[in-house]
């Protein structure tokens, strides 16, 4: 258990970016992940008061706060009518409704946890994670951004007409993800986040355009195989290398067909 | 520092450490319904209402309650009453060490989602874990609950 | 078959304390017992295998808070045992409270004592100990006669001869047979011969283990504690504090879950020790982590099986050979490996010509082995039945058919079974029914679903005892209160099950009585009569019986007091559990007369002890039938039905019988799927929270349906049998062989994990 000296709920994020700035400071999110360290933090920072806990839709994107919970996303009507039901998917199996209740898009996200579904999920999208000091960035080149002092504030999701899915292996239904898949197609283009390697996702893109908007079985196949020889897997003990590649081929192909057949 | 919040309807205003979590704070004000079955955040045990939210007492500092209204299941004795009996039917209670924890998302599903279907319960329910009863029972026992509401409806 | 209509007997009803449970009422351990009660922690040692070279905890004491550091120094040099068994114990005595020499990664080397939680985890990391580490045994299969000895100690004691012998790392061995196996299995037409492995498991009760102490108002150590066992638990605080055992009580509240784990005394030597040092309360709770790293999971065990049998499928012959992995120290070691044989063979007993059935429990380095529910049966019923399904799908029969033809039926002498008698055993009919309620002709068969899925399904057959036959004893006193209810007190341990419903339901029964007269109180050392405790599945079968005799004589002494207050002799007067009535004048007596009666100028009181003891355990039986969907390109199986009939002669309560049946059924599938443990290099688990380990969730079971057959056995109160463990044992099994079905490939090792499914690795 994490011992704290002092709890400050900040009252703007001028203030929680100073205070940050502090290597035994630290900001709070769900507090699921943080509370099982040993370390000690001076202070603990909450953005809990600044009202970042929205999902707000416009026509053209989502802009949703960094202390919004997984289960309001997971709930949120319109993310799920853009998404086909994806957001739902990559979170319903997350632990627990009182898991998902407490853990933010925010801290999700910060951790850049090799596990994450919501990193995953992110990376399919045209998503921006908007941080204070650093403005926008896409999610791709965040996931691969050092951890610094610096606070994840939204997340910005443009709204591109396409198709997504999402996909994972959860040996047993709550647990880790033995591997995660999310995909998409839109501006013309397969984009496939693969996550849990165990490492994080990395998201690989068809910018040579191989595979048709309407894939058959053997070319989804194909593709699959293609991405999968793309990515790095490692080993641990949800699944060695060798599996989580063969799952990834699986889960995606599985996908393309998917998304390719609701595109018809 | 200092905090006021409401625990089962009762205004608390305490001095506590920065540190101290939910379920310890509860717990020390009597609320010992609040069961601790893991230090990772995946037992539900220690599920209590925040703000009307079920949530994992064991992740929340007392200090991000501050200003909040939490309820355990001491504070909602006649709610959980409605349909426990159902559950006691089936001998789902078994070891009972659970069950606070149950009951209490049992009801934050119910307010929710008055009339669930099997599959929408077990989902909302997954992050109960449970040893003893193997699941089943508990699920019969909601489902006769629903279906006297609905008898009792007609 | 016998029936009788009984009144409360065979009927389902509430358990006696579930409204307390569900509203969460404070019930347990440290709900009820004070909060600033001294906080012990125990700091737990990084190796394997070391000696304690050096601890210094000087500047750990100094902390504000902290009251007191105890190390190996500090306490008494006697070794014992943590075993919850019968004195003498087979379990050897190979404990210290705090030994120097560490056998375990988590064996605790230090016990600290702090005023708050806080204190006590900043005393963890200050106090410093150097280690020599030596080279650990952590390969049970190569722990005989290894160089390296687990316990060198010249103190090792072993109370009972079972084999035992620390020079060689061995807990016990033996053998046993009936019958030329060799002769019988040279001459057979196929021979099943392979390997089984299963792992540690873990019982994952909800509630850890924790311990509360504090010197009574006389000055005698009170115990309060999760615990199956009070008595024995007061044996070994006796041997391991060295104190009386008259100052010393022990008792247990509500308990939330056992599953065996607290058959051994896990956690109270350690306040124990704390109170008796400091004179203070003190109370210890067990994170989830020290419950995985350092409570008393399943023993592994490695099977070797020869199954042989003629081309009909006549099973002939079962050579088993077990190793079990005791781990660092031997309890429960010399008892669980027996029932890997005496419970899995004789279920074949209809046609078996020879069997041997021969053992070794050995030492290592990893986590020292408890009780959990099935306790060995569990691996070997792995193991036979997996090699039944092999043989009948090598044969080309139904795998329902080839049980019927061999199975035990009622009425046969099992030599396989300490030569006892089948005197109540509807396997044949639990078969039959099961298979007409799952429809296994229509799902048997392999079934496409396309996109890479399957649906089949398994079976399995299993069998368990009742009680320890020659050993356990149960006690019941019952009591009769001033305005006719009843007071019955017992030794056993409710740990969720359900017994003291089902031991009042047994005593409303024998009263004739409403089952809401009956309160029960247990279990305390002080006020309980004896009772070995709640293991074995016994507590139905014996303590059960001992409360039918008890209510026995104590309806004879009702009939007695009536007499005296009519002024009759007691074969006057009859006592129909209403009222007493005098025979020849038809006059009635309230009970709250007779009451009173022994309440004034009185040598008689209204209530009775009795105890019971039992030569025979008799076996419940049950089939197990699994329908799974399994996807053969990501290996995962999902589980559509489980369905499952058990004979435990007469279910006293149906209902909690049937949950019993179905929670056992779920932690089988969670030990056959995902329960794992893996190790790390130096010896310490992986898998020691349930973040890694992972325990089946509401959506990981599909859908299970369990009922009954009845059958009656003689020796058992109203017929029953048991049915608290044999609900575990079938789903390894039954699933493996759906597995097969599906993918053409037998899974010897557990967990069967999506990746070994899509590989094919056995």
């Amino acid at each position: 258990m994490i011992t704290i000296k002092e709890y400050v709920r900040a009252e703007s994020l001028e203030q929680a970016y100073t205070l940050n700035q502090k290597k035994r400071n630290r900001i709070i999110g769900g507090m699921l992940w943080l509370k099982m360290g040993k370390g000690a933090i001076d202070t603990a920072i909450d953005l809990c008061g600044l009202g970042l806990d929205k999902i707000e839709e416009t026509e053209d994107t989502f802009v949703i706060g960094a202390m919004t919970t997984l289960r309001s996303l997971e709930t949120h009507e319109g993310l799920n009518s853009y998404t086909n039901g994806s957001v739902k998917r990559a979170l319903e199996n997350i632990v627990g409704v009182q898991f998902r209740n407490l853990a933010t898009i925010g801290g999700s996200l910060w951790g850049r946890y090799g596990f994450s579904d919501v990193l995953t999920f992110l990376m399919s999208l045209d998503c921006q994670v908007e941080l204070y000091k650093g403005g926008l960035v896409p999610v791709e080149q965040f996931a691969s951004m050092k951890h610094d002092r610096d606070i994840i504030v939204r997340i910005i999701i443009r709204k591109a007409a396409g198709r997504f899915g999402y996909s994972d292996m959860r040996i047993q239904s709550t647990d880790f993800p033995a591997l995660n898949c999310a995909v998409s197609y839109f501006d013309g283009m397969w984009r496939c986040a693969v996550g849990a390697r165990p490492s994080r996702a990395v998201l690989v893109k068809d910018e040579g355009r191989m595979l048709p908007e309407k894939p058959d079985p053997e070319q989804a196949e194909t593709f699959a195989k293609t991405v999968a020889e793309q990515v790095t897997f490692g080993s641990n003990m949800r699944g060695s290398a060798r599996y989580r590649k063969h799952l990834a081929e699986v889960l995606l192909s599985r996908l393309f067909t998917e998304i390719g057949g609701n595109l018809s | 520092m200092n905090i006021r919040l409401k625990l089962n309807g009762k205004m608390i205003s305490e001095d506590i450490a920065p540190d101290l979590l939910l379920i310890d704070f509860v717990r020390k004000h009597g609320c010992k319904s609040v069961k601790r079955g893991c230090e990772t955040a995946n037992c539900g045990l220690c599920t209590v209402l925040l703000n009307g939210k079920p949530v994992l007492s064991c992740s929340v500092l007392a200090a991000r309650a501050d200003g909040q209204e939490i309820f355990t299941l001491e504070g909602l004795q006649e709610e959980a009453s409605e349909f426990i009996s159902f559950i006691a039917n089936q001998g789902a209670d078994q070891c009972g060490f659970c069950n606070p924890g149950f009951v209490m998302n049992t009801i934050a599903l119910l307010r929710e989602n008055p009339d669930p279907t099997d599959d929408e319960i077990k989902s909302f329910l997954s992050g109960n874990l449970c040893r003893c009863s193997g699941y089943e029972g508990q699920l019969r026992g909601i489902r006769d609950f629903l279906d006297s509401r609905k008898g009792g409806d007609r | 078959m016998e029936t009788k209509e009984y009144k409360v007997v065979g009927r389902s009803m509430p358990k006696k304390d579930a409204t307390q449970l569900l509203l969460g009422k404070p019930v347990y351990t440290d709900d009820i017992t004070p909060d600033d009660a001294l906080v012990v922690k125990l700091l737990r040692s990084p190796h394997a295998n070391a000696v304690v070279s050096e601890i210094q905890t000087a500047v750990a004491k100094r902390i504000p808070g902290i009251v007191d550091i105890f190390t190996w120094e500090d306490v008494p040099k006697n070794r014992f045992a943590i075993a919850g068994q019968t004195y003498p114990e087979p379990s050897p005595y190979d404990r210290l409270i705090l030994d120097r020499h560490i056998r375990f990664v988590g064996e605790p080397v230090a016990i600290i004592a702090a005023e708050n939680e806080k204190a006590a985890r900043k005393a963890m990391k200050l106090i410093k100990v150097k280690y020599e580490v030596l080279e650990a045994v952590l390969d049970f299969r190569k722990a005989k006669d290894h160089p390296v000895l687990v316990h060198p100690e010249d103190d090792w004691f072993p109370p009972c001869e079972v084999g035992g012998d620390n020079r060689r790392n061995l807990v016990a061995s033996g053998e046993n047979h009936d019958g030329d196996v060799e002769a019988v299995l040279s001459d057979c037409d196929v021979v099943i011969e392979h390997t089984y492995h299963t792992k540690a498991f873990d019982q994952a009760m909800m509630e850890t283990f924790r311990t509360y102490t504090e010197f009574d108002r006389y000055g005698r150590l009170h115990v309060v504690s999760s615990t199956q066992i009070v008595f024995h638990c007061r044996r070994i605080l006796s041997n391991a504090l060295g104190i009386p055992k008259n100052r010393i009580r022990v008792e247990k509240p509500r308990i939330g879950g056992g599953f065996g784990a607290k058959q051994t005394a896990v956690s109270e030597v350690y306040p124990a020790f704390v109170t008796m040092k400091t004179g203070r309360p003190a109370k210890i709770i067990f994170t989830r982590e020290e419950s995985h790293i350092a409570g008393s999971p399943r023993h592994e065990m490695e099977i070797t099986l020869r199954l042989g049998a003629s081309r009909d499928g006549t099973i002939r012959a079962i050579d088993l050979y077990t190793l079990s992995n005791s781990g660092a120290y031997g309890e429960h070691g010399p008892t669980t490996v027996g029932l890997s044989g005496h419970k899995s063979i004789p279920m074949y007993t209809g046609s078996l010509e020879a069997f041997r059935f021969s053992y070794d429990v050995v030492y290592s380095n990893t986590l020292a082995a408890g009780a959990y529910r099935g306790y060995g049966a569990t691996q070997g019923i792995f193991a036979v039945e997996s090699a039944v399904n092999e043989l009948s799908e090598k044969l080309g029969m139904d795998p329902t058919e080839i049980r019927l033809k061999n199975m035990v039926r009622e009425g046969m002498v099992m030599p396989a079974y300490y030569g006892e008698t089948a005197n109540a055993c509807a396997l044949d009919r639990c078969l039959a029914h099961c298979r007409e309620m799952f429809e296994w002709d229509k799902k048997y068969p392999v079934r496409d679903m396309g996109n890479g899925k399957v649906r089949c399904a398994g079976v399995a057959m299993a069998m368990q005892g009742s009680g320890i036959s020659n050993v356990d004893v149960g006690s019941a006193t019952i009591k009769l209160t001033e305005d006719g209810g009843y007071i019955l007190m017992i030794g056993a341990a409710d740990m969720g099950t359900g017994c003291d419903t089902i031991l009042a339901q047994m005593a409303a029964e024998s009263l004739g009585c409403d089952v809401d007269k009956i309160s029960v109180f247990g279990a305390d050392t002080d006020a309980s009569p004896y009772d070995s405790g709640s293991y074995a599945s016994s507590t139905t079968y014996i303590t059960g019986k001992a409360v039918e005799n008890a209510c026995e004589k104590l309806k004879k002494e009702i009939c007695a007091i009536g007499a005296e207050i009519i002024g009759c002799s007691a074969e006057e007067i009859q006592f129909d559990g209403g009222e007493v009535i005098h025979l020849p004048t038809g006059k009635k007596i309230p009970l709250s007369d007779i009451a009173y009666k022994c309440q004034c100028f009185s040598e008689r009181t209204a209530e009775a002890t009795a105890s019971h003891s039992s030569p025979v355990s008799p076996p419940p039986y049950m089939v197990g039938m699994v329908e799974i969907e399994l996807d053969k390109l990501t290996g995962k199986v999902k589980i559509i039905d489980y369905m499952a009939v058990v004979d435990c002669g007469i279910p006293i309560n149906p209902a909690l019988a049937r949950i019993q049946a179905e929670g056992g059924i779920v932690q089988g599938i969670g030990h056959t799927l995902y329960e794992n443990l893996t190790f790390m290099e130096n010896g310490g688990l992986i898998e020691k929270d349930l973040m890694q380990y992972k325990i089946p969730t509401r959506l990981d079971m599909g859908k299970l349906t369990v009922e009954f057959e009845h059958s009656h056995e003689p020796t058992g109160p109203f017929g029953a049998k048991s049915i608290g463990e044999i609900v575990i044992n079938t789903p390894a099994p039954a699933l493996a062989h759906a597995i097969y079905r599906a993918t053409g490939v037998w899974h010897r090792e557990l967990p069967i994990t999506p990746e070994k499914i899509v590989f094919g690795e056995e």
